[in-house]
């Protein structure tokens, strides 16, 4: 067994935003990571049409909290300025990409 | 490092095209619940239940909001009751049924299966007590399901059991008259039945199995739906190469929860069943799918190549996905479930004897159908005769969910709601198959060395 599938070990996730582009997104989220002591590795965002795409992969190694309270931050902040921002573990895609 | 590309595409799967796991499933052995005294089984098996499955639903929604993923069900199957109940002093096993439904909700479950009995040879005394407690114990529970396995490959065809569950199948849908004959939606007749099916209605936990064991059954019908949509105008190999890679990438998220269930619940992992299972939600459909490869209208001429096609794909993407791929593992067509089923059917392009073609290269049966309520026991048992005959002759399962709708005639509809959906009254032979259901005995097993 992996050990990234057990519940204790505190490991990387992607967070993805999708929505409408907006002055301060990215700020919004890193504010968030880093007041939680999560540490960002990589940002890519594109805009497809109108909308902005936006994947950051980070690191929750040194975090404090859970993975599913970091999301909740994230989800409510995307509530507040209107676009969609979730966080889901890593292994969520690199079992579908990878072997 | 994972691409933006790839972090999109299983994005996409789950917000636009309606990835899920359909169900986490929990196999529970019970029998060490066997007692004389029917009532101290019953605490029995309500005890072990609540005890083994007590997280299993918080588990699984904890998986589905750090993978992000939904989990739409979580369920328990159990070791078909017949055993569990042989050596009670009792007539009526509903008093398992009541202990098991009990349990469900406690432990916070919608579908349990598993008041179940393999008679493919032969009954027990267990075994008829159990079939002849179908009707009330559908009745009078929420979440129980039953299934009877009543033919296989080795043994033939149990053609007594058979005509006993045309007169089971009537009795349960007059029982649950009032909501159009519910009952029947959780009742499975089957032929091959496999052991760890993580599927309703058809689940129970196997005798070959451990003391308990998760299984998952993967969907995602919408995603693959999209996929063929991709490639209109290629040709087959790049249709069927399509299908696979989807299929591949659907059953890794499935060995995923599975995997990561067992491990937070401390049991082993079983199997991923990669069947594609509609729902009746818009695009989450696999008559969709065949729509989407070239046919006007499910159930037209070139459906059952399509759906060959189709469930192959499918299997072959699944099996180097996960090392462990078992249940029914292929396309289901429940015409109550699939909204592209349901639209065949009321445009007049679909019949039941394309559906029982159609079951020959596809899991599992006739599935979710509704029929007039007039329909007899002899015509249901001899439905149920020739989807075993087509699983028997073809080694593989074949299932019948049928539903004859009280007081309604064909054009009419049964209205479930919820992921058991609507189904539209179809249309039987009306010539009689009396004489050939009540010979009675057993159809020998078929030689398999002549094979044509």
């Amino acid at each position: 067994m992996p050990k990234s599938l057990t519940k204790e070990k505190k490991n990387r996730v992607i967070v993805t935003v999708l929505g409408p582009d907006k002055v301060g997104i990215i700020a919004g989220v890193a504010q968030i990571l880093s007041n939680n002591k999560v540490n960002i590795l990589d940002i890519s965002q594109t805009i497809l049409q109108e909308f902005l795409a936006m994947v950051l992969i980070a690191d929750m190694e040194a975090s404090e909290i859970d993975l599913l309270t970091l999301k909740q931050e994230l989800n409510t902040l995307g509530q507040e300025i209107g676009v969609r921002i979730d966080a889901q573990h890593e292994d969520a895609f690199s079992y579908m990409h990878r072997i | 490092m994972l691409t933006m590309q790839e972090i999109m595409e299983t994005i996409n799967m789950v917000q636009e095209e309606k990835l899920d796991i359909r169900t986490i499933t929990m196999g529970i052995s019970l029998r060490d619940c066997c007692d004389p005294d029917p009532k101290k089984a019953g605490q029995k098996i309500y005890d072990k239940i609540t005890r083994l499955a007590e997280n299993l639903v918080p588990v699984g929604e904890d998986i589905a909001r750090e993978f992000g993923i939904p989990i739409v069900n979580k369920r328990i199957s159990v070791t078909p009751i017949s055993l569990v109940g042989d050596c009670a002093h009792t007539e009526d096993y509903v008093v398992f049924a009541k202990a098991m439904d009990r349990a469900a909700e406690e432990v916070g479950v919608n579908f349990i299966g598993g008041f179940s009995a393999l008679v493919h040879k032969g009954m027990t005394g267990g075994d008829t007590k159990l079939i002849q407690s179908i009707p009330r114990a559908l009745a009078e529970t929420e979440r129980v399901c039953a299934s009877v396995n009543v033919a296989t490959t080795k043994a033939g065809i149990n053609m007594d059991a058979v005509y006993l569950m045309g007169k089971v199948i009537r009795e349960t849908a007059e029982k649950t008259r009032e909501r159009d004959g519910l009952g029947c939606a959780k009742l499975v007749t089957f032929a091959n039945v496999p052991e760890d099916n993580p599927f309703m209605a058809g689940a129970f936990h196997g005798v070959g199995e451990p003391e308990s064991v998760i299984n998952v059954g993967v969907s995602g019908p919408g995603v693959v739906s999209r996929a063929v949509s991709r490639v209109k105008e290629s040709d087959f190999g790049t249709l069927a190469e399509t299908i696979k890679k989807t299929a591949f990438k659907i059953t890794r998220m499935g060995e995923l929860v599975g995997r990561s269930a067992a491990s937070r619940l401390g049991l082993p992992f079983g199997i991923v069943d990669i069947s594609l299972a509609p729902t009746p939600a818009v695009g989450d459909s696999v008559a969709e799918i065949l729509e989407s490869m070239g046919l006007e209208r499910c159930g037209t001429h070139g459906t059952t190549a399509a759906l060959a096609l189709l469930n192959d794909a499918v299997k072959k993407g699944g099996a180097m996905a996960s090392s462990y791929v078992g249940g029914l593992s292929g396309a289901f067509i429940p015409v109550s479930e699939d909204a592209g089923m349901i639209r065949a059917v009321e445009e007049g392009a679909l019949d039941l004897n394309k559906l029982e073609a159609m079951t020959c290269v596809c899991s599992v049966g006739l599935d979710m159908i509704a029929v007039p309520g007039d329909t007899s026991a002899e015509t249901l048992a001899a439905i149920i005769a020739d989807e075993a005959a087509i699983g028997v002759i073809n080694q593989k399962t074949t299932a019948v969910r049928i539903i004859p709708a009280p007081g309604k005639e064909v054009g009419e509809r049964v209205e479930y709601g919820g992921l058991l959906g609507s189904a539209p009254v179809m249309q039987v032979h009306r010539f009689s198959s009396a004489d050939f259901v009540r010979r009675g005995g057993r159809i020998p097993a078929p030689v398999h060395s002549l094979s044509n």
